[in-house]
């Protein structure tokens, strides 16, 4: 019975695998060069993998640990394609710290091993210890440079996600000891069960409920758990940011609507009491970062506020999700769509920050200045990216917001989309002062910024879809329905 | 038979963007013309769809050229063109001044590539907006106008371009942010987002008050004309843009606010318009006046056309609100003369620059002995925007007026509408004492032998001359046409 239910964990099993092998090889060869197409391998064959099961029904495995759906399959992808698409990023980058190359390969896998685990959890305990799987990987990933800043940042990241655990941990102590289950399908069940007046007199489920919600807060940074990204985001190498801002932030989100929608999904007046927190919690987010991002001079820094604005938006779709009912997956949808976009939007432009910064060696946006004549290609990626993050045409950025807002204007959460579209406005301020900088500012130094060709396929790669993505959407939203399918709804 | 006329005029420019971008860095003397040739294409196209368009009254109200495939069809979205009486004329003012914009920018030094690339781009996103019948689409080329604007100003402008680019990108993205909240609940409300079919749908809703909707979409369009106090974006814009966005900007750009009003607020929310129409006639009285009033005391020559065109967008909007069948049509008739006139009167003075190198009228004297021929087409120029029978300019004040005066849908038209004429009146003042200072009175000796307009900026003017003297004498050339689109619209309103 368990051997039956082995393939449903394959990619995480030979994603793990090709981790460990890393280790090793590591230890015996001169050549550090493989590590990386080795990495690059084993994510291809987990991605394989995934898409193998794909199309299938909704299965639970290992005693409803986990959940065998298009929507967990979904964020797997998303996470596979990031893991790549920042490992041939990172080649160069690595150099920095090159004597631990392989285990900078294998954390950086395990952490997505973590996460992938994360996205298809359907037990409070899964989710725990997966979540714990990646954050470890990443604190140490997050101090990987060893200088100053970025062992700041580690211990930084280390103790805030420590408190972030214990209060989820907390939290989910409590939603068990006031359901006495920890699968969700179950807890969902004893909700339902429970007469309406004794649940709204059970304040300490209530409790665990908003419990839960700061833990998740932390890892999808909203306001007010939001305090370690600017100097986490600064800190970490700039692969690792990149890392952090999409595949950490999507798996976040993919286990927060589940969790929420699975769980706490009934009756209506607790979606809908849920849906407001986040609701307001979003409309702050937002206003927030991008206020506070437009005073910024690092762009690390300045992509830390920035995420944290775009975790606003994708909170509205989060808020949508829990005013509309429960099988309502266009609304799901709708947040699939914005971190589609989003994730390769914002790994594009971190890419092309990435390469520009192993040639200058700096984050500060004034040394950015004339970088469409130092290299004319990165900036036009770069550009493209921050349009698609202003959410200009014709990128994926508009499509996204315009689809994410439609479902919140559907559940008639019109304040929030006008709130999230004047956000857009102020964004646009600081996303095209880079802009400014580079195509209009003249070159600090004369000589060209060169980049390599996995950085450039990677960076290509982004680019094309965030514009396909915005002139011909039909198909992408096709496939985030299709994917929209969540277990046990 | 079914050749996609208006795909191709919307991505012809988009073709000679992509040859231009893969043409060696040595091409850059051939890059203009494969611009000029892209601009040409797509301006023969509109004309030829000017000319198969179907004039016969059994197609009054129709979309003709229609173009409908499934674009997203999670939101019920489609990839939806087409255009009517209200529209065609603008895609070929559009497509005009398209062509005549790669012709003033003929000289261009700096960074010619991207240049051109910049203002195909800006020719084909306005184009989409007139084609479009998709509230989505439409907005999505309504944005995308944004950045080569942005571009073309912060790069190539002059004075405080960095600020007026900015500021235009602020102002416009704010509009847009609340459009798309409004466009958004439209859809909530009705389930499409088909233009054609919302002007006949009698819009309810518990859900949003409808004058709440019409003005989230109002301020978008408000912005963009601009009508009275969000027109602050548009001088510095203006001002510091090259001549050829400014030919663009005054010429088709801002002909995108009242496309819109007309479009998409009259035709949905007649009722709303009618009850708000007080407000906005006000706004335009204040527009024309104020906008005639500041125009006086300028002296640098592009902020004065800059602020005459608020004043002239002032007799869109009050011929818009007006809501009757004349003034309609004398609005949108408007709008193509005005379109013209000002993008010639830009046209003009990035010659004079050009060849003084200063805008300002009091470095400025006597150019008509210097210059004979730019100064007798800046006077025509002035002369149709002044309103001078004979020139467009005086056909669309006219029909804009006698349309406005005989309104009888809202109370106190007459008044208004004799208030706004006196805008007339200052901007005779002000257009002919600022030819009279700048190209009569003592030639300057510093400008002897700066000579006068070439070949290329010939072609470019006189072509300005002929459109404007062409819809002059025989204004129902256009009008016939427009009315066509202006006749389901008045109809919705009730009169």
């Amino acid at each position: 019975m368990i051997m039956d239910q082995v393939r449903f964990i394959a990619p995480e099993i030979s994603l793990l695998c090709f981790a460990l092998f890393i280790i090793l090889l590591d230890l015996f060869i001169e050549q550090k060069k493989v590590l990386p197409i080795i990495a690059v391998m084993g994510a291809l064959v987990s991605l394989v993998l995934v898409i193998m099961l794909w199309g299938g029904q909704s299965a639970d495995a290992f005693s409803r640990m986990i959940a065998i759906d298009q929507f967990g399959l979904f964020f797997k992808l998303l996470i596979l394609t990031s893991v790549i698409l920042v490992i041939m990023a990172s080649h160069r980058y690595v150099l920095k710290f090159a004597k631990f190359q392989g285990e900078y390969y294998a954390l950086l896998m395990l952490s997505a091993i973590g996460l992938m685990l994360l996205v298809s959890s359907i037990n409070l305990i899964s989710i725990f210890v997966s979540l714990e799987l990646s954050s470890i990987s990443l604190y140490v990933l997050v101090s990987f440079l060893k200088d100053k800043q970025s062992s700041e940042a580690g211990l930084k990241y280390l103790i805030l996600g420590a408190v972030a655990s214990a209060i989820l941990l907390y939290g989910m102590a409590l939603v068990f000891g006031m359901t006495g289950n920890t699968c969700l399908t179950c807890i969902a069940e004893y909700i339902r069960g429970m007469p309406a007046d004794n649940l709204a007199g059970t304040p300490a489920l209530l409790v665990g409920l908003v419990l839960l919600l700061t833990g998740f807060g932390f890892k999808i940074a909203s306001v007010p758990f939001q305090m370690w990204v600017p100097d986490v985001y600064e800190g970490a190498p700039t692969p690792i940011t990149a890392y952090l801002s999409v595949a950490s932030k999507a798996a976040g989100f993919a286990v927060t609507a589940r969790v929420f929608m699975t769980a706490f999904g009934m009756p209506a007046w607790l979606h809908n009491d849920w849906a407001m927190i986040i609701a307001v919690l979003a409309a702050v987010t937002m206003t927030a970062g991008n206020l506070v991002a437009i005073v910024q001079t690092n762009i690390k820094r300045l992509f830390g506020y920035s995420s944290i604005a775009q975790a606003g938006y994708l909170m509205v779709g989060l808020a949508a999700m829990g005013v509309a009912s429960q099988s309502d997956s266009v609304v799901r949808s709708g947040l699939m769509f914005f971190l589609l976009s989003y994730t390769l939007t914002n790994l594009g432009a971190f890419i092309a920050i990435i390469a520009i910064s192993n040639n200058i060696n700096s984050d500060r946006i004034d040394d950015y200045s004339g970088m469409a004549k130092r290299s004319p290609m990165l900036a036009i990626a770069l550009t493209i990216c921050l349009v698609s993050l202003t959410g200009l045409p014709p990128t994926a950025g508009l499509i996204a917001k315009i689809y994410i807002f439609s479902g919140a204007v559907d559940q008639g959460l019109l304040w929030l989309v006008i709130i999230a579209v004047i956000n857009s406005c102020i964004s646009a301020y600081y996303y095209f002062k880079i802009v400014k900088v580079m195509w209009m500012g003249e070159p600090i130094r004369p000589e060209k910024v060169t980049s390599s060709w996995p950085e450039w396929v990677a960076l290509s790669l982004c680019c094309v879809a965030v514009v396909v993505m915005g002139v011909i959407p039909g198909a992408f939203i096709s496939l985030t329905q299709a994917a929209a399918k969540m277990f046990g709804l | 038979m079914n050749l996609n006329l208006l795909s191709w005029i919307i991505f012809l420019p988009v073709i000679g963007l992509v040859v231009i971008a893969l043409m060696p860095k040595q091409g850059e003397r051939t890059v203009k013309w494969v611009a000029l040739v892209a601009a040409l294409a797509a301006f023969i196209l509109s004309i030829a769809v000017f000319w198969m368009f179907d004039r016969s009254s059994a197609s009054i109200g129709l979309m003709q050229f229609e173009e409908k495939i499934p674009w997203i069809p999670a939101i019920n979205s489609y990839y939806h063109l087409g255009v009517d009486g209200l529209s065609l004329p603008l895609v070929i003012l559009m497509t005009f001044l398209g062509v005549v914009s790669v012709l003033v920018s003929w000289k261009i030094q700096l960074k010619p590539k991207q240049y051109f690339m910049w203002i195909l781009l800006l020719e084909s996103s306005i184009s989409g907006v007139f084609c479009s019948l998709d509230l989505i689409l439409f907005f999505l080329f309504w944005e995308l106008e944004l950045i080569p604007m942005f571009f073309l100003i912060s790069i190539w402008g002059s004075g405080r371009k960095e600020y007026a680019a900015y500021k235009y990108l602020i102002y416009t993205l704010v509009g847009s942010a609340f459009m798309l909240a409004g466009i958004l609940c439209t859809y909530f409300i009705t389930h499409t987002f088909d233009i054609s079919a919302l002007a006949g749908i009698q819009i309810s809703s518990s859900f949003i008050p409808l004058s709440v909707l019409f003005f989230l979409l109002m301020v978008g369009f408000a912005i963009k004309l601009p009508v009275f106090p969000l027109h602050t974006w548009l001088p510095d814009a203006h001002t510091n843009a090259p001549t050829a966005a400014s030919v663009i900007l005054a010429g088709a750009l801002l002909k995108m606010g009242g496309y819109g009003m007309i479009r998409v607020c009259v035709s949905m929310l007649p009722q709303v318009a009618v009850q708000y129409a007080p407000i906005m006639c006000t706004l335009a009285v204040i527009g024309i006046i104020y906008g005639a009033a500041v125009t006086i005391r300028q002296t640098d020559l592009k902020r004065l056309i800059a602020y005459s065109s608020v004043s002239h967008m002032g007799y869109v909007l009050l011929g818009i609100f007006a809501l009757n069948q004349v003034s309609l049509v004398g609005a949108s008739l408007q709008m193509f003369s005005h379109g013209v006139i000002t993008g010639l009167l830009f046209a003009m003075v990035g010659l004079v620059y050009d060849k003084t190198h200063t805008r300002d009228i009091n470095n400025l004297s006597g150019l008509a002995r210097q210059m004979p021929v730019i100064a007798v087409v800046f006077s025509l120029a002035g002369l149709a925007s002044l309103g001078l029978p004979g020139t467009a300019g005086f056909a669309a004040e006219f029909i804009t007026f006698a349309g406005s005066f005989a309104s009888v849908t809202i109370a106190g038209m007459k008044i208004f509408t004799l208030i706004a004429v006196i805008g007339v009146v200052i901007t005779s003042g002000y257009i002919l004492w600022m030819i009279q200072r700048v190209f009569y009175g003592y030639p300057l000796e510093k400008y002897n032998g700066v000579g006068d307009a070439d070949n290329v900026e010939m072609v470019s003017t006189f072509s300005f001359v002929a459109v404007i003297m062409a819809v002059g004498i025989y204004p129902a050339m256009l009008s016939n046409v427009i009315n066509m689109g202006i006749i389901p619209i008045a109809k919705l309103i009730g009169i």
